[in-house]
């Protein structure tokens, strides 16, 4: 078994184009989910989500390249990128072929799907644009990667809503660490600011209002965001032979599925999933010194999610630091996994953890350490990352600083 | 609808959008039934409240739907949002 090197991050999402600039927000406790760009027409029942309006695709491609990419695919290459220059690899033949690439999304690519059924139901037009399916298959993230690095060992990408990119990183950290990869660039993208997949969140009635606030007695669901993030993932002796810094280590990765319900939650799915990351780990309970927690801000998913930690973590919970930083950067379901793994990593190298923001009182029914509104600085050495995801599917991954 | 069942009484209608949208029997529910019994859980209340806005043209709110745990209480909570719909036709004067 190899040890899995950290050697590349890359972050896109509504706080900032890089990683400089999301850490920088997101220990500056900066919430950007912010007015809906388009609030919708009849008014979405929800007026904001966290929107990557800093992104802009031409800053990344040419207009010719665009033709066949979708947002969901442009996030994920331009994470890729700054992954990989972070990671300095360059990927000569040898490399290419034992190079995995393993993406997650929830949903693919949206828009092109939209406007093909616009111009087939609403305007009668039977003529969909050529390009539809390569737009919007849910691997063109993942192979738009391969192809603009020259990639050719597996490439793939995991669809499991909300779990998507933590089962793409699991799935790239059991190839590292068992041989068949010398290196992976694994994560996550999501684009979801399109109209029809927005009035169908809006139907879920799981969307806050306003802004959403994890582990806040008053929380009112989930807001919504976009963005990808990256990982260059390498075999630990690989990385220190070319002698670049490992910006951390995943030791552990557990999955579950809770076979309860479609869409409730229930405490030993999550629990389980936590439970067999640890094990992966070698690491018992009392060591993790820090969560980044799925911590959606539904009603559900906060007190089953607190409620499957205590089971877990008995009287450590009491000082374990628990934070939700999707209260900054909003839920990015294929990509949530990847954003919350990197901001784990930065937690650990760092020494602060982000805090979960927009909480204004504690719920007794959430009874954790949510470190409320403030970063706070803290000598940490590992950490645990969850999602779980609606159909019951859940996936924690465990670093070490 | 049809105007069969529009001119069915409220409560009736309220149980009739029910049992369209669980496909159950519409002789399985009465006014008294909770949702437990009819095996009605969250998901299925939020396909049943949409069933009914439609039903009614009303807008329930999510803090309605936290009240409507029985046949009975959601006929309550329907009545009383087309009353306030027929009261205020042209909408809420807020």
């Amino acid at each position: 078994m190899n040890r899995v090197a950290v050697t590349g991050l890359g972050l896109v999402c509504a706080l900032g184009n890089n990683v400089a600039e999301c850490w920088e927000r997101l220990v500056a406790g900066v919430c950007r989910i912010l007015p809906l760009s388009d609030p919708g027409s009849p008014p979405y029942k929800f007026s904001r989500g966290a929107q990557a309006n800093a992104f802009v695709p031409l800053d990344h491609f040419s207009e010719k390249e665009l033709i066949v990419l979708e947002r969901f695919a442009q996030l994920a290459a331009v994470a890729a990128r700054e992954a990989v220059a972070q990671s300095g690899l360059t990927f000569t033949e040898d490399l290419a072929d034992r190079t995995a690439v393993i993406t997650g999304s929830s949903i693919g690519g949206q828009f092109s799907e939209e406007e093909g059924y616009i111009r087939l139901y609403r305007e009668k037009n039977s003529r969909i644009a050529p390009l539809t399916i390569p737009r919007t298959m849910s691997n063109a993230g993942a192979s738009r990667i391969s192809l603009e690095f020259g990639i050719h060992g597996p490439v793939y990408t995991v669809s499991t809503a909300c779990s998507s990119s933590n089962h793409a990183l699991g799935q790239a950290f059991s190839m590292v660490r068992g041989g068949q990869a010398i290196a992976a660039i694994a994560g996550g993208s999501e684009a979801v600011f399109a109209e029809g997949l927005l009035r169908a969140w809006e139907a879920m009635r799981v969307v806050s209002p306003d802004v959403c606030r994890p582990f806040s007695i008053d929380r009112r669901g989930l807001s919504l965001g976009e963005g990808a993030g990256m990982l260059v993932l390498e075999n630990w002796e690989h990385a220190q032979a070319r002698g670049i810094t490992i910006l951390g280590e995943i030791i552990g990765f557990g999955m579950s599925s809770d076979a309860h319900h479609i869409t409730q939650p229930c405490v030993e799915g999550p629990a389980k999933s936590m439970q067999w990351a640890l094990r992966d780990a070698g690491l018992a309970p009392e060591r993790i010194d820090y969560i980044n927690a799925h911590g959606t801000g539904t009603q559900a998913n906060d007190c089953i999610e607190s409620q499957a930690i205590r089971l877990i973590f008995g009287a450590k919970a009491d000082s374990l630091p628990v934070s939700s930083t999707k209260s900054m950067h909003g839920h990015t379901l294929g990509a949530a996994g990847a954003i919350e793994a990197i901001t784990t990593l930065l937690t650990l190298r760092h020494g602060i953890i982000p805090p979960t923001v927009n909480f204004t009182s504690a719920d007794p029914s959430c009874p954790l350490d949510v470190v409320a509104n403030q970063a706070r600085p803290a000598a940490l050495e590992f950490a645990v990352s969850n999602t779980f995801a609606f159909g019951g599917l859940n996936a924690s991954l465990v670093f070490q600083r | 609808m049809s105007q069969q069942s529009a001119s069915a009484d409220l409560g009736t209608r309220v149980m009739e959008v029910i049992a369209k949208t669980q496909r159950i029997p519409l002789e399985s529910i009465s006014l008294d039934s909770t949702f437990e019994q009819l095996k009605i859980d969250s998901l299925d209340g939020i396909n049943i409240v949409f069933a009914l806005e439609n039903e009614f043209g009303i807008n329930i709110p999510d803090e309605g739907v936290q009240t409507m745990r029985s046949i009975g209480e959601t006929v309550e909570g329907v009545r009383k949002l087309v009353a306030e719909k027929t009261a205020e036709p042209e909408g809420p004067a807020v």
